[in-house]
C-alpha cells in the first residue's frame, strides 16, 4: 500500500524575477481530501498554484513538490496536466477563432493520445459535454463561442469548471474560482466542484473569502501570508478569518 | 530597290531563316534544351509543343520586351542575384530511370510530412516523383471526372492541349488579363512558359465539381514556368483548387507562374491555392523562389472573382493575386494566410482596381511570422474616376511568434472618386505566453498549442476554403510552424 500523500510540498521556496515569493511552504494532501488555502492579497497563494502547474518564470529555489510520488520538477506543463493535475484559472485567457467545444475536444483528445487511447467519438463527446454544460447552467450556445472571448466573469468560471469535470483530474487546484460570481453562480459552481469529490481525487481551493467554503466544505484549511503557511486547521479556521480577518494570524506569526 | 532584287533578297532571307530553323530542328528530339535563354530556346520550346505561329510570335515579343526590363526591387525580399543564363528553360519530364525507385530512396523528412498530412501511399509515390508504371486509382478517377465535365461542356485540360484543341479560345484570352509586357517575371513567363492548366466554362454552366490541379499530378511535370487561363462565360460558376498541401519535389529553384482569370457577365470564379513548395532549411539554404503573377478580370457586370490562398512554402514568395473590377456591380475578394518561418521571406497582398460602378472588394489577410522570417503585406486599393459608389473593406492581421521575426503592412489606397467608401483595419499581436500556458495546462502539447492558436487566428480565411481542403490546410498550418518555439 502506498501511504504517500497525493501531493507533498516540502519546504518550498520560490521566486519570480529574483524576488522571493514563497518562503518555506509545507503541505500534504491525501486522496479524497479537499483543502483550502486562504490568505490576503500578495500572500503567495496564486504563485503556489502556478508553481504546481509549472508556469514559466516561477523558479523553485529550494524544496520540492511530489505529485503521486514523482518530483514535479521533472515534468513539463503538459505532462503534469496529463498526469491529472488541473488548474482552474483565476483569469482564464481567451483564444480567438477557437470555439469552446473545439478547445474542449483538443484537451480531451490530447489527454487520451498521451495515454494511448483513440480519439473520442464525436457524437459521444458532444453528448457528454452537453450534459455537463446543462448541469452547470452553461448555455449551450456558449460552446460555439470562442473560448473565454467576451465571456462574463461568471461564464469564464463555469467554463473552467466544465473543463475540470470533463478532464476528471486527480488533483484540481482552483485559483479564486469564487471571485466575481453572484450567489446563484457560486452555488452552481460549488455543486460542480462537489460532484467531482471522490475518494480517488483531491482538491486545493485557493480563495480570499470563505463564502465558497460554505458550499464546498473543506477537510483542511490553511492560512497563508507572506509566502508561508501560518496556521492549519479544520473548517472552523475559515469562519475565524471571516470574523476577524487575517490580521490576527499575521500578528501571531510576527510575535 | 527594284522588285526583282527585292525578291532575291527576300528569298535569301527566307532560305537563311529556314536553314536556321532546320539546324535547330535537328535538336528537337533531345529532352533538354541547353542552359540559357535566347531566341533559339524559345523556338525550341514552341516547336516541341507544335505551337501555331502566332503563339511563337507572342513569345518572341515577350522575350524582346523582357530583354529591356529589369528585376523589380521594391519588394521586401532579398536574395542573391539570379543568373537567368544559368537556368534550364526546357526539360522534358524525367524518364523513370532518373527517378527514385521507391519511397526508400526519398528524403525521410518529406515522407514524415506526407504521413502527417495523411496522404495515401500511392499518392506519396506520385508526389515524391517515384518511378511508377502501374495505373493508379487517381488516374482513372481523373478520367471519370473529365468525362463528367465533357458532358456539361466544361473544358479542363493542360495548357498545351488547349493550344492544340482550342486555339481560338487561347488566342482570344491569352495575355488579355496579364499582358506579356506586364512585369519582369510575367514577361519572362510569357516567353518561356512550358505548360499549365486551361479551363473554359460555357455560358450558364455551373461546374459540377471543384476543379483541382491535383487531378493532374500524374501528368507531365508542368515545371517552373506555369501558365493558367480560366474563362467563365456569362452566368457560369467554377471553383478551382491549385496545388496541394503536400510538399512536392522540385529541382527548379525559380518559379514564375502566371494565372489569368476572366469572368464575364454574372459569372463567378473561386480560385483557391495551397502553396507548399520547399522553403529551404532552417538556415535559409535552398528553397524555391516563387515570383507569381495572378490576376482576375471581372469583365462582365455582376461578375465575381474570389482568391483564397494559403502560402506556407517557398523561400521567397512574391505574389499579389488581384482583381480588375471592370464590370458594374462586380465583386473582388482576397483571403490570405501567409506563414513565414525560419528564414522565409514573403511579400504578398492584392490589388483591387475599381473601374466599374458599385464595385466592391473585400481583403482579409492573416500573416504569421516565426523564426527569423520576414512577412510583408502589400496591397493596393484603387478607385478610378468612373467607379461610382465603390466600396472596399481591408483587414490585415499579423501574428508574431518569437522575437527575431518581422511583420510589415504596406497598404496603398488611391481614390479618384469622392463617393468611394473605404475601410482599413490592421492589427499586430503575438502568440502569448498566457495562451500557451493555458493550452498546455489542459494537456495540449506546446507545438499543438501553437498550431491551435494560429488556426484560431486564421479561422476566417480557412472557412473560405473548400471543405476537404480546409481540413488539410489546418494540419498544414501546424506543420509549417514546427520548431518555431522552444
Amino acid at each position: 500500500m502506498n501511504a504517500a500523500p497525493l501531493l507533498q510540498i516540502e519546504n518550498l521556496h520560490a521566486e519570480i524575477d529574483g524576488k522571493a515569493i514563497l518562503r518555506g511552504v509545507d503541505l500534504a494532501i491525501e486522496r479524497g481530501q479537499v483543502h483550502a488555502i486562504m490568505g490576503p492579497n500578495g500572500s503567495g497563494k496564486s504563485t503556489l498554484a502556478y508553481i504546481l502547474a509549472g508556469k514559466d518564470g516561477y523558479d523553485i529555489t529550494s524544496g520540492r513538490i511530489l505529485f503521486k510520488g514523482e518530483d514535479l520538477a521533472d515534468m513539463d506543463v503538459e505532462t503534469r496536466a496529463r498526469a491529472g493535475l488541473f488548474l482552474g484559472f483565476q483569469y482564464p485567457v481567451a483564444i480567438e477563432g477557437i470555439a469552446t467545444i473545439s478547445f474542449l475536444k483538443e484537451a480531451v483528445n490530447a489527454r487520451r493520445a498521451a495515454s494511448g487511447k483513440d480519439k473520442l467519438d464525436a457524437v459521444e463527446f458532444l453528448k457528454q459535454v452537453r450534459s455537463l454544460a446543462s448541469q452547470l447552467s452553461f448555455d449551450e450556445s456558449m460552446l460555439k463561442r470562442y473560448i473565454n472571448l467576451g465571456f462574463s466573469g461568471g461564464e469564464k468560471k463555469r467554463a473552467e469548471i466544465l473543463q475540470m469535470l470533463l478532464l476528471e483530474p486527480v488533483l484540481a487546484v482552483l485559483d479564486e474560482t469564487d471571485s466575481g460570481l453572484d450567489v446563484d453562480a457560486l452555488k452552481t459552481v460549488a455543486t460542480g466542484i462537489e460532484s467531482l469529490r471522490s475518494p480517488e481525487r483531491a482538491m486545493l481551493l485557493i480563495t480570499h473569502y470563505q463564502r465558497l467554503l460554505q458550499h464546498v466544505r473543506p477537510d483542511r484549511v490553511h492560512i497563508m501570508a507572506k509566502g508561508s503557511i501560518l496556521r492549519s486547521g479544520g473548517p472552523e479556521l475559515a469562519q475565524k478569518v471571516e470574523d476577524g480577518g487575517y490580521a490576527e494570524f499575521q500578528q501571531a506569526a510576527q510575535a | 530597290m527594284p522588285p526583282l532584287a527585292q525578291q532575291t533578297v527576300d528569298t535569301v532571307e527566307r532560305l537563311r531563316d529556314e536553314r536556321k530553323k532546320y539546324d535547330f530542328f535537328t535538336d528537337i528530339e533531345s529532352d533538354k534544351a541547353p542552359k540559357g535563354l535566347n531566341e533559339d530556346i524559345i523556338r525550341f520550346i514552341s516547336a516541341k509543343k507544335q505551337e501555331p505561329e502566332w503563339l511563337l510570335e507572342w513569345r518572341m515579343r515577350a522575350y524582346q520586351r523582357w530583354l529591356k526590363m529589369s528585376e523589380p526591387d521594391w519588394a521586401r525580399v532579398a536574395h542573391p542575384p539570379i543568373d537567368y543564363q544559368d537556368l534550364y528553360y526546357y526539360a522534358a519530364p524525367k524518364s523513370n530511370a532518373d527517378r527514385p525507385k521507391s519511397l526508400d530512396e526519398v528524403d525521410p523528412e518529406l515522407l514524415r510530412t506526407y504521413e502527417k498530412l495523411g496522404i495515401p501511399l500511392a499518392e506519396q509515390e506520385i508526389l515524391a516523383g517515384v518511378a511508377v508504371d502501374a495505373v493508379f486509382d487517381s488516374v482513372s478517377v481523373a478520367t471519370t471526372f473529365k468525362e463528367k465535365l465533357r458532358e456539361v461542356g466544361v473544358i479542363f485540360s493542360s495548357f498545351s492541349e488547349a493550344v492544340q484543341e482550342h486555339p481560338e479560345l487561347v488566342r482570344r484570352y491569352l495575355g488579355s488579363v496579364v499582358p506579356y509586357s506586364d512585369n519582369f517575371f510575367a514577361t519572362l513567363n510569357s516567353a518561356v512558359f512550358t505548360d499549365g492548366s486551361f479551363v473554359y466554362i460555357p455560358e450558364g454552366v455551373r461546374c459540377p465539381m471543384e476543379l483541382s490541379t491535383y487531378f493532374r499530378i500524374n501528368e507531365a511535370n508542368t515545371g517552373q514556368f506555369e501558365r493558367t487561363l480560366i474563362i467563365a462565360e456569362k452566368d457560369s460558376y467554377v471553383s478551382y483548387l491549385e496545388g496541394c498541401t503536400a510538399p512536392q519535389r522540385d529541382e527548379n529553384q525559380l518559379h514564375a507562374a502566371v494565372v489569368e482569370l476572366v469572368a464575364l457577365e454574372n459569372a463567378e470564379i473561386k480560385y483557391s491555392t495551397v502553396q507548399n513548395w520547399y522553403p529551404g532549411d532552417a538556415e535559409g539554404k535552398g528553397g524555391i523562389y516563387n515570383f507569381v503573377t495572378k490576376r482576375g478580370d471581372c469583365r462582365g457586370d455582376r461578375s465575381k472573382i474570389s482568391w483564397t490562398q494559403v502560402e506556407t512554402g517557398s523561400a521567397i514568395t512574391w505574389k499579389y493575386p488581384s482583381c480588375i473590377l471592370r464590370g458594374d456591380d462586380s465583386v473582388g475578394e482576397f483571403y490570405s494566410i501567409a506563414i513565414a518561418n525560419n528564414r522565409q521571406q514573403i511579400d504578398s497582398g492584392t490589388k483591387m482596381l475599381h473601374l466599374g460602378k458599385n464595385t466592391s472588394s473585400r481583403v482579409i489577410s492573416k500573416g504569421i511570422s516565426a523564426g527569423r522570417s520576414s512577412n510583408c503585406y502589400r496591397g493596393l486599393v484603387s478607385i478610378h474616376p468612373k467607379a461610382e459608389s465603390a466600396r472596399n473593406f481591408t483587414q490585415c492581421d499579423s501574428l508574431l511568434i518569437g522575437d527575431a521575426t518581422s511583420a510589415h503592412t504596406t497598404p496603398y489606397i488611391e481614390s479618384k472618386n469622392p463617393s468611394a467608401l473605404l475601410e482599413h483595419e490592421a492589427t499586430t499581436s503575438r502568440v502569448s505566453e498566457e495562451q500557451l500556458f493555458y493550452c498546455r495546462q489542459r494537456g495540449i502539447g506546446e507545438e499543438e498549442a501553437v498550431a491551435l492558436i494560429v488556426n484560431g487566428f486564421c479561422r476566417e480565411v480557412l472557412q473560405k476554403l473548400p471543405m476537404e481542403f480546409a481540413v488539410e490546410a489546418q494540419q498544414l498550418v501546424g506543420i509549417s510552424l514546427e520548431g518555431s518555439i522552444g
